[in-house]
């Protein structure tokens, strides 16, 4: 069953990516990689159970912290001018 | 008494996949930003929710069990916050969602134009 | 004094949870940890009631049982929309209304709002939150007030 979940997981990674490239925004793209970040935790504890070394799960802590600081560091610099001219010359 | 543990373990990580993957087609599915981000918010609380409990209910060491619930609680206070971030930023943005009007609108012009 | 107290008993707590060494040598360096942190903590001025909330800690399970209970059924209606398909979802925008006084309570009220499944709270102004909805059954839920009502009897 926990392989089951493995390639559940993979498969929505594959989507969250494909939303990634796709996304017709910039906020589409910040917010596929979040959810890729989130799935990445659930990916790192269940393959430490499959292979048999459950201390993956510090690195899956680790993991979450570092995910939310770089989506809030990509939104801090969001309201950045530079950042808003780049989206309007796309346009 | 294990195999009951076995069993429900697999439940919820089964209730969970489900979940996860019926986020991962919202978020491909959806029409606008606005709406994606409520297919995210599924995967966020109540998948990881139930993955992490399916993996719990798997593992018979406390400390493990003790981080598992760590990871859970704190997914479930970083996901608010990160979204709400994520929404203000695109609306002071001046990203317009599509609203109910619109998607209709959309879908007459859909139906009239393939007779 | 209270908030410190907190503060050091939760990373106390957070240390010997998460390192399962309990060596002399291992043990002196968390307090060592700890007592750097509420240090830094104390300088940047974060120690108070905002960010240890003890005042609630009676009233808040009570709470979580039943925001779990709306959790469940929300991601249940989200779910059931995904697979139904675009025509059936009606995304809406409003501007709803709190009744909390402090800052906490209407922190906690719209971090409730984004953790339910289908609405996400876009903007705080005063006591008026904008609020986008996927559905208009549960920007009903909302306006009808049962949760702004809970949230209100947890700050008092």
């Amino acid at each position: 069953m926990l392989i089951a979940a493995l390639i559940a997981i993979f498969v929505v990674m594959i989507m969250a990516i494909t939303r990634a490239i796709l996304g017709p925004t910039l906020y589409d793209r910040i917010l596929a990689v979040n959810m890729f970040g989130t799935k990445t935790v659930l990916l790192i504890s269940i393959l430490g159970f499959i292979m048999g070394r459950p201390e993956f799960l510090d690195i899956a802590i680790v993991y979450a912290l570092i995910n939310f600081i770089s989506v809030i560091g990509v939104l801090r610099y969001s309201d950045n001018l530079i950042f808003k001219d780049s989206e309007q010359q796309k346009k | 008494m294990e195999t009951i543990l076995e069993f429900s373990s697999s439940i919820f990580l089964l209730i969970g996949s489900f979940l996860c993957i019926s986020g991962g087609v919202g978020i491909l599915r959806f029409p606008d930003f606005y709406t994606r981000m409520h297919a995210v918010g599924v995967t966020e609380t109540l998948a990881t929710a139930m993955i992490l409990i399916g993996l719990i209910l798997h593992n018979p060491d406390f400390l493990v069990d003790i981080k598992l619930m760590i990871i859970l609680l704190m997914t479930i206070f970083i996901s608010p916050t990160a979204s709400h971030a994520l929404a203000k930023a695109a609306q002071h943005n001046k990203l317009m969602p599509k609203l109910d009007t619109d998607i209709k609108a959309d879908n007459k012009k859909v139906t009239s134009s393939n007779p | 004094m209270r908030h410190t107290l907190f503060l050091s008993l939760t990373l106390a707590m957070f240390w010997v949870l998460i390192s399962g060494h309990y060596t002399t040598f291992i043990l002196v360096l968390g307090v060592i940890s700890i007592a750097i942190v509420v240090f830094v903590a104390h300088r940047m001025d974060v120690v108070d009631h905002e960010s240890q909330p003890v005042h609630l800690t009676l009233k808040l399970p009570a709470y979580y049982a039943w925001l779990i209970k709306e959790i469940i059924l929300a991601n249940i209606l989200v779910v059931k929309h995904i697979w139904l398909g675009n025509k059936t979802i009606s995304p809406v925008m409003t501007t709803i209304k709190a009744s909390q006084k402090t800052d906490i309570g209407k922190v906690i009220y719209a971090n409730s709002i984004t953790l339910t499944p289908g609405t996400v709270t876009l903007e705080l102004e005063g006591d008026k939150f904008i609020v986008h909805a996927l559905l208009r059954e549960s920007i009903k839920d909302l306006e009808s007030g049962e949760m702004d009502r809970r949230v209100t009897q947890l700050e008092d």
